[in-house]
């Protein structure tokens, strides 16, 4: 994976998100009547979002039928009965719910890690004056220029090494910090007025007492937009898990659904409805914290 | 007192702060980069002893039939997959810039598919293209085409997997295209109004140019992406039928996970990153020549 910083800093604090839904361009109350009512410009969006939308209906249709209305030429895009059973069936015949448990797991601890970790950094590389702090900053940032197959065979032998493979540690421990957190919050950091942090110094906090209650509490839209990408990148990742798991036990969902559409190549029905539930709490969060997944697709450029 | 000056000192501070990330980042970011780079003159199966052989994984790799078509299929699918999904997003964002009814609907129908998985996608996919009993065939059928096999058709496969893709990533463009837009002042509209330009002119003189960094930002980041394709063609294809959608990253997966040639995929990945680099540096230099920046 490689993600490209963007050139501007990241949202002000008090500015206008520069990456969110944009507002529309004004017009005058009759133009605005007349173009809700009806636009030509909804003959070119609505095939455009059935053809956005289609792929995604008939895996939900497919993942209410019975075997035999998949195999089905025509196929029946209005089943005339729903067999929800197709789930409880997923759930039976695979470790369905172990790999949810573990893709958690593996996604709150990374989350978690790059909310702690980067943060520390990021506020070092703001505020404190440190030997080497330049440098280091520097190769840091040309991290983010190395596509992940360069470095993922020796991180494997590495792993390896350190007694991780096919454990959950694998898919932890490599990614708890990441550049692009240090970078993201760094710049937003850059752009906190300095005199709170200096007076409250001058009060006697420490430096983890400023970042923790004054520079942290500042930073909410920053944070939960590094949460939202880490969730995100770590709940979809594939290759590595690939690469470093190999019990049924130990797999995420991703992978776990690889190795269930193996087995179940024939039984389509089921495998749209696990599918449907991979994908589950990814839009939950989605339609939870669109702001945020927009605001993050848009600065990092980031997707598996 | 001294050692309570060095204890409040930035400098330690400092690294106390960034030792943890920075130790991370250095074990899995940094130390890898050099050891690959090693790698790729050595030879070993991940368990043997490496042994020193210069040069020689470069040199196999000039005369590798499997990597020169892993090479073209990945050029290939990175020239139909960067153009269509950056024109695509821009049409796309472009419709989707002004306040008509739904329009928050079709912004979300258009958003949801980049934050689904690799995989999930391909699942979806996979069943809608069906051969036997795909949705998509069943329409051809309709209008007297097909049936085609899609994934399974050598000439088709790696097309079929650059439409999914752009399906998949559109929206990303999108996301993009949309907040630049909102950056276009509306004075800069007004006065080209007044000047009498009309709806492609505008768009040719006025919207395109104020476009360009974001195009200049999507053609570098999609080019990236694209040359790093695996997900897709390891879960649907195997890098078939026969070698039809044989890429570079699947290649070098196939060669270090499951035929042990380590040192020989390590210079596959060193190739790559050399030519992600240039590519990159070329779309800049191209781009610092035809890219408009208005501040």
């Amino acid at each position: 994976m490689i993600i490209q910083p963007r050139a501007s800093a990241p949202d002000a604090p008090g500015d206008a998100p520069g990456a969110d839904l944009p507002r529309l361009p004004r017009r005058t109350a009759r133009e605005r009547d007349a173009a809700f009512l009806f636009s030509p410009w909804h003959l070119i969006l609505i095939p455009i979002a059935i053809a956005m939308l289609i792929p995604m209906v008939w895996m939900l249709v497919t993942s209410l039928e019975t075997l035999s209305q998949t195999r089905h030429f025509p196929p029946e895009l209005l089943p005339h009965s729903v067999r929800a059973a197709n789930y409880t069936d997923v759930l039976r015949q695979a470790p369905f719910a172990r790999w949810f448990v573990n893709t958690m797991i593996v996604t709150v601890v990374t989350v978690a890690g790059n909310l702690l970790f980067c943060s520390l950094a990021g506020y070092a590389f703001a505020r404190i004056k440190f030997f080497g702090r330049e440098v280091v900053f520097i190769l840091i940032l040309a991290t983010l220029m190395i596509p992940f197959q360069v470095v993922m065979i020796p991180t494997f032998l590495i792993v390896r090494d350190l007694g991780m493979i096919n454990t959950l540690g694998a898919l932890i421990v490599p990614n708890l910090a990441g550049a692009f957190g240090i970078f993201l919050l760094r710049q937003f950091f850059r752009t906190l007025p300095v005199e709170l942090e200096e007076a409250a110094r001058i009060d006697g906090a420490s430096r983890l007492g400023v970042l923790f209650k004054i520079v942290l509490p500042l930073s909410g839209p920053v944070l939960a937009t590094l949460a939202v990408i880490t969730f995100l990148w770590t709940w979809n990742d594939f290759l590595w898990p690939l690469v470093t798991i190999y019990t049924p036990n130990n797999m995420t969902l991703q992978l776990g659904l690889t190795t269930f559409q193996g087995t179940h190549q024939t039984s389509t029905n089921l495998l749209m409805a696990a599918n449907v539930m991979s994908m589950l709490p990814v839009l939950l969060l989605f339609f939870l914290a669109q702001r945020f997944f927009i605001r993050g697709i848009a600065t990092t450029g980031l997707k598996g | 007192m001294r050692i309570r000056a060095i204890l409040e000192s930035d400098h330690l501070s400092g690294w106390a702060f960034a030792s943890p990330a920075v130790f991370l980042i250095f074990v899995f970011g940094i130390v890898p980069v050099i050891w690959s780079a090693l790698l790729s003159f050595q030879r070993t199966n991940l368990l043997s002893v490496p042994r020193w052989i210069g040069t020689a994984n470069y040199q196999a790799l000039a005369s590798d039939p499997l990597f020169r078509q892993s090479v073209e299929h990945s050029l290939v699918y990175t020239a139909l997959f960067v153009p269509l999904s950056v024109a695509g997003g821009l049409f796309t964002a472009i419709a989707l810039n002004r306040r008509i009814r739904g329009v928050r609907f079709y912004r979300t129908a258009v958003f949801v598919p980049v934050i689904l998985s690799t995989i999930a996608t391909a699942i979806m996919f996979l069943w809608l293209l069906d051969p036997n009993f795909g949705l998509v065939n069943y329409l051809l059928s309709r209008v007297g085409l097909g049936p085609y096999g899609f994934f399974d058709s050598a000439s088709g496969a790696l097309y079929s997997i650059v439409g999914m893709t752009v399906w998949g990533w559109i929206g990303f463009d999108v996301i993009i295209y949309l907040a630049a837009l909102q950056g276009i002042p509306p004075t800069l509209v007004e006065a080209a109004e007044i000047d009498g330009a009309r709806t492609w002119g505008m768009f040719r003189n006025i919207t395109l140019p104020l476009l360009g960094p974001a195009t200049l930002f999507l053609v570098v980041w999609s080019s990236i992406n694209a040359l790093q394709l695996f997900d897709e063609v390891y879960f649907i294809t195997k890098g078939g039928p026969g070698t039809a959608t044989y890429v570079v990253v699947y290649y070098l997966f196939s060669l270090a996970f499951q035929q042990g040639v380590a040192g020989y995929a390590a210079a596959i990945a060193y190739v790559l990153l050399i030519a992600i680099l240039s590519l990159t540096l070329v779309q800049l230099w191209v781009g610092k020549r035809l890219v408009y920046y208005a501040s």
